[in-house]
């Protein structure tokens, strides 16, 4: 522990889930001890270390114990075992206009709010008028916060807290508030904290925004560390444990690669002259292929009679929307005579797209009678994942450059 | 905040530990380092008290004269209470109890009321407990105003030695009062019943305080049942005993009370008070001092104790 900022030592939080709170005495004598709760182990041996100036994003799904852990960090919950240790101040943004009094006017709700972030009122004298200035309130300023719209109070939420300019500052998920306009200048004021070297820890289930800010990701599930690294890596296990819990794809991703490589043929239809037998998707990476990266495609066939009229058919699918489609008589491929078992290969020199699970149709299709011999729709995925910070859906090679021009 | 490893200090940034145990010491000194806030929270009473009334911050001076007023009519006036200047007989004991009943009973309720803060905001929880007692003692600093203003008024002086023990008392007082507000503020939020208790609770404690009547009438009935001792163990009472010794009637030497006219100046009406000495006074806050300060690390240790679970009880 020597030079972290942040460090999250064997943490463990516990929790009782009460069915039903019982707070008064009469209560609790009628229930006596055995008030009806469940134990919860909210977070179990958590351990995360954050250098001084990384941004670290927490990702997990609800109730995954991400915004226990950052309360844990903020001080806010005492840890059932283990530790924490924070370098210098610390600013928790966990909702917006946190302390705020809806009887004060924003003036005094400025100063509250500083102050319960532990700033002195010299201090916070010295950065009023940035607090207002980046707020874009100074109109209101004197108006009582209950006259303030929710976006309004949360600007001036977060103009306190990153004008407090703590050595690491904690945040929950507050930047879905506010119009664009803000949105981006939150954005260029945690880039400004970055670069001054402050240590963020950014709790979010929003895969992008970790994408975009953080340099290094932590996966919360069920209370556990299941994953850290490079963002693009933890997003795609965060995916996995996202899909693994919504029920929808019920296999994890993994195994969807894995059933990808042995076909068990039945989702095949059409008129059954051609069967596909397998769908082999191969590319570097195990299991995913990264944005960029070269993918190639073989489907094995099996034609029961001479057809002599096949054209083969491929299409990239994300959700339903259609992203690709392509067939071996638009690419000029003769494909002959097929009679028994073949392959065709599709090679894709390059997967230009960004993040995301695709899946892919194949169909076998009479030129001139437009008899669908075979047609798979939909079994076989595939996985892109982002290295990079990109975000979208297409992945533009891009190249960026300043030129000064001289005076 | 146990162990500080050695690597750390050269990078110069002070180092927070969190850890399921927080010593009192800590616990004190993070509550003295966040004693600014205190000031804020105090403020922020104050004006979100009087927010939107026309009179605003003048009804802490209005509202205890107003409540003297009434207390004197029905007393001296329906009553036909014997006690001469009973206006300030009763001033001299209300000002103690007020701060002790407002202290107490907000103090019981601020962790509750504060659970938007406690929730969203690390700080020391101890502060919203303060606070309460720091804005009671704002109004006990109005309420002494106006003692001092109707002492004038009336010709009167403190009586020496007895307001030389006063800054003594006021000190116990504050250390009493500190750690049942700590202690209730605590319990408060595990059952809920506490505040509603408390106040009944409070309500039957001023009765048994020498506030209203004096401590000549209670006297005689504690005596014949041999329940005095319980009567001033009770560490308020002689608190107020010693504020009436202190700063009711002792006429000003020398000055006519009526106007125009040679008249002696009327002798104290100090056989209403009880008539212990000095050092009677001494003892008593010596020992109240030592047994509220041991209860008051007590409380805040239990405080420390709950206070772990006050994000998730609220």
């Amino acid at each position: 522990m020597t030079s972290y900022s942040l460090e999250v030592v064997d943490l463990s939080k516990h929790f009782k889930l009460y069915k039903e709170k019982h707070t008064s005495i009469k209560e609790k004598l009628i229930r006596g001890m055995r008030s009806s709760y469940e134990e919860f182990w909210a977070l179990r041996d958590v351990n995360i270390q954050v250098e001084p100036g990384e941004t670290v994003g927490l990702l997990g799904h609800n109730g995954s114990g991400k915004s226990t852990l950052l309360k844990c960090m903020a001080g806010i919950l005492q840890p059932t075992t283990g530790k924490v240790c924070l370098r210098g101040s610390v600013a928790a943004l966990l909702e917006l206009g946190a302390g705020f009094h809806p009887d004060l006017s924003g003036r005094d709700n400025i100063y509250l709010n500083a102050s319960l972030l532990g700033l002195s009122k010299r201090q916070i004298d010295s950065k009023f008028e940035e607090i207002v200035e980046f707020s874009e309130l100074s109109q209101f300023i004197d108006n009582q916060v209950k006259f303030y719209s929710s976006g309004m109070q949360a600007r001036l939420g977060f103009a306190v807290a990153v004008n407090v300019d703590p050595d690491i500052l904690l945040i929950d998920e507050v930047l879905a508030v506010g119009d664009e306009n803000f949105q981006r200048k939150c954005i260029d004021r945690i880039n400004q904290f970055q670069k001054a070297g402050k240590t963020i820890v950014f709790v979010t289930h929003a895969a992008d925004s970790v994408r975009q800010i953080c340099d290094k990701a932590f996966v919360l599930d069920h209370g556990k560390v299941v994953a850290f690294g490079a963002p693009g890596e933890a997003i795609r296990v965060f995916r996995e444990y996202m899909m693994a819990s919504s029920g929808i794809n019920s296999p994890q991703l993994g195994e969807v690669l894995e059933n990808n490589l042995v076909d068990q043929g039945k989702e095949t239809l059409g008129t059954g002259d051609i069967s596909i037998e397998e769908v082999v998707i191969e590319s570097n990476g195990s299991g995913h292929i990264l944005s960029g990266d070269p993918m190639r495609v073989r489907l094995h066939y099996n034609a029961n009679r001479a057809i002599n009229d096949a054209q083969f058919g491929v299409s990239i699918y994300s959700g339903n929307e259609l992203f690709f489609s392509a067939t071996s008589q638009g690419h000029g491929v003769d494909v002959g005579i097929l009679d028994g078992a073949g392959e065709i290969v599709f090679d894709f020199a390059t997967v230009p797209l960004l993040d995301g699970v695709y899946k892919m149709t194949f169909e076998v299709r009479g030129v001139e009678s437009g008899s669908v011999y075979a047609w798979r729709e939909q079994v076989d995925h595939f996985e892109v994942v982002n290295p990079g910070r990109d975000v979208g859906v297409v992945a533009f090679p891009v190249a960026m450059k300043v030129v000064s021009v001289a005076k | 905040m146990s162990a500080v490893d050695d690597g750390i200090k050269p990078l110069g940034k002070p180092v927070r530990i969190l850890t399921p145990e927080v010593s009192v010491i800590s616990r004190l000194q993070r509550m003295w380092a966040e004693r600014e806030l205190l000031v804020f929270m105090v403020s922020r009473d104050l004006s979100v008290k009087y927010k939107g009334s026309a009179l605003g911050f003048a009804w802490s001076f209005l509202n205890p004269a107003l409540t003297l007023a009434i207390y004197d009519f029905v007393f001296s006036v329906a009553l036909h209470n014997p006690v001469p200047d009973f206006a300030i007989y009763l001033m001299c004991g209300l000002v103690i109890w007020n701060f002790f009943f407002n202290s107490v009973l907000t103090a019981c309720a601020s962790v509750v009321n504060n659970s938007g803060l406690i929730k969203k905001v690390s700080f020391s929880r101890e502060i919203l407990v303060l606070s309460s007692m720091g804005t009671a003692a704002v109004f006990f600093f109005f309420q002494a105003i106006i003692l001092t203003v109707v002492l004038a008024l009336f010709h009167l002086v403190p009586q020496t030695p007895y307001v030389y023990l006063v800054p003594l008392a006021l000190v116990v007082l504050i250390i009493f009062t500190s750690t049942l507000s700590i202690f209730f503020s605590a319990v408060n939020v595990y059952f809920r019943d506490t505040y509603h208790i408390l106040e009944v609770l409070l309500m039957a404690w001023f009765w048994a305080t020498p506030t209203v009547y004096t401590w000549q009438v209670a006297s005689s009935g504690l005596t014949h049942h041999h329940l005095t001792w319980i009567y001033l163990a009770d560490p308020i009472a002689p608190i107020i005993l010693l504020m009436q010794r202190a700063f009711y009637g002792n006429p000003l030497a020398g000055v006519a009370r009526t106007a125009g006219m040679k008249v002696p100046p009327p002798a104290p009406h100090t056989h209403y008070l009880a008539n212990f000495d000095l050092s009677w006074y001494l003892k008593d806050f010596g020992i109240v001092i030592l047994v509220s300060s041991i209860l008051f690390v007590l409380s805040l240790k239990l405080f420390g104790k709950l206070e772990g679970n006050f994000a998730e009880e609220l």
